[in-house]
């Protein structure tokens, strides 16, 4: 039987492409401390932690509930707040997401922009509870802001993660 | 109905065994963090090393984006420099004149200075000369108040010392990488600066509080002597800072406290001296027995 000509149609995209551009996009999310700036309160989103939300909630099994230990790790390197913070963090948000998937099984975006407004505002705390163990005396109410632009922030980086989406899966 | 959950596969022995791994891998994974974060409480040393590991790593990019960002800037006020360069060359030619007047006038009280020194047979310490270098990023998104040095332990950067720049203190070195190092801002919660007042060297304790502001606490019990306005500077008291280094100068104040604003403004850090640290001298007195 002779073989179906290679086209560029219909083709599913590549496997780098399936799995990569989501890890690269939390990565690069992550890296949002270097850029040149000196802030004198925490103010940015974090943002490699809206895109593994973003990601989540779109895809349920986009990754198993490890996946939060290397990225984690990788935030950790860049963001300034002890190692291991985010590893057990973000593990502790995968591990969270799994249940709510059993129990909320259809939901629709409210309910997710309200899910990942829990899970910032518990993620942030908790990274503020550890800093504060390893040394700082930061109070919670500074927090405040960051939390309000990460939530606001929310379905704007939900529609972009949807547009990379549909990029990723373009046939 | 609702859509068959992903995580219900079947009966397929292997898929589910490699789930339940996953799961497994999830939460030894969560224990490890948890032990390196306890490793950060109970051994802040060794964790500084694996951190600075990464700060080494990840400065270059800073550095790169913090070059270019300045270069923008310079283009900019370069390109405003040729508006009004005939007045400033007058204004400017007018300010050396006097400027070579008084260099000469200095040279001569210099020379003087240091035959009456020898005079008093002074032996002048000698002080290394202190390092300059880049502040390129910090932690925009954690709690904590770090901002990245572009120097490291090649440079001859020592944990603990402090960094200062032009306008005032910036904080301290708390972990030194080869080609970078950490500084802890003077507004991070955990440091403590002693101050005092410039007018009357009343002291102070200034204590960052996380949010860019600085809490400026009295040793005096009871009162609050400080007034919006006052500037204050290390006091040396207890070593590390050199006396006489502007620290904060006081924006509100509240019947038992005063708050502060660094005088070296975060947003426009750019190059930091690295200062070595400071050791308060022994009273004179001591000093002279010790010699007998």
């Amino acid at each position: 039987m002779p073989r179906p000509p290679r086209t560029r149609i219909d083709r599913p995209p590549s496997l780098l492409r399936l799995t990569g551009t989501p890890i690269i996009t939390v990565l690069v999310g992550s890296m949002t401390p270097l850029l040149p700036m000196i802030a004198s309160t925490p103010l940015v989103p974090p943002f490699g932690l809206v895109m593994l939300i973003a990601w989540r909630l779109r895809h349920r099994t986009i990754w198993p509930a490890w996946i939060g230990l290397p990225l984690g790790l990788w935030d950790d390197i860049f963001s300034g707040q002890p190692l291991g913070s985010s590893m057990l963090l973000w593990t502790f948000v995968m591990l969270g997401l799994e249940v709510i998937d059993r129990r909320m099984v259809w939901r629709d975006f409210w309910q997710d922009w309200g899910l990942a407004a829990v899970i910032i505002t518990a993620t942030l705390l908790g990274g503020l509870a550890i800093a504060n163990l390893t040394g700082g005396n930061t109070s919670a109410i500074i927090l405040l802001p960051q939390i309000i632009v990460s939530i606001a922030l929310f379905p704007l980086l939900a529609r972009g993660c949807a547009m990379i989406d549909a990029w990723r899966l373009l046939r | 109905m609702a859509p068959p959950s992903p995580r219900r596969p079947g009966f397929s022995r292997r898929v589910q065994f490699s789930l339940f791994a996953g799961y497994v891998f999830a939460i030894v994974g969560a224990l490890f963090a948890l032990l390196l974060i306890v490793t950060a409480r109970v051994d802040p040393a060794g964790h500084a090393a694996l951190q600075s590991i990464a700060t080494d790593i990840t400065s270059p990019i800073s550095s790169t984006l913090r070059a270019a960002v300045n270069t923008v800037k310079d283009l900019g006020s370069g390109t405003a420099a040729y508006f009004d360069a005939a007045s400033k060359n007058r204004a400017m030619s007018r300010e050396l004149k006097l400027a070579r007047a008084k260099l000469i006038e200095g040279n001569a009280n210099a020379l003087e200075n240091r035959r009456l020194k020898r005079l008093l047979a002074i032996v002048e310490q000698q002080k290394p000369r202190p390092m300059t270098a880049r502040i390129v990023s910090s932690s925009s998104t954690s709690s904590r108040r770090y901002a990245t040095l572009a120097a490291g332990a090649v440079h001859g950067v020592e944990v603990g010392q402090p960094v200062r720049a032009a306008d005032g203190l910036i904080g301290r070195i708390v972990q030194r990488g080869q080609f970078a190092s950490r500084v802890l801002l003077i507004i991070d919660s955990e440091i403590i600066v002693p101050v005092k007042r410039v007018s009357d060297g009343a002291p102070a304790l200034a204590i960052g509080l996380g949010d860019g502001r600085i809490e400026l606490r009295t040793l005096a019990a009871g009162t609050n002597p400080f007034k919006v306005g006052d500037v204050f500077v290390t006091s040396g008291t207890g070593g590390i800072y050199t006396p006489g280094i502007p620290v904060a100068i006081a924006v509100r104040r509240t019947r038992d406290t005063t708050f502060g604003r660094p005088l070296a403004n975060p947003a426009s850090l750019d190059f930091a001296i690295v200062e070595p640290i400071y050791i308060a001298s022994l009273p004179l007195v001591e000093l002279s027995e010790t010699a007998e």
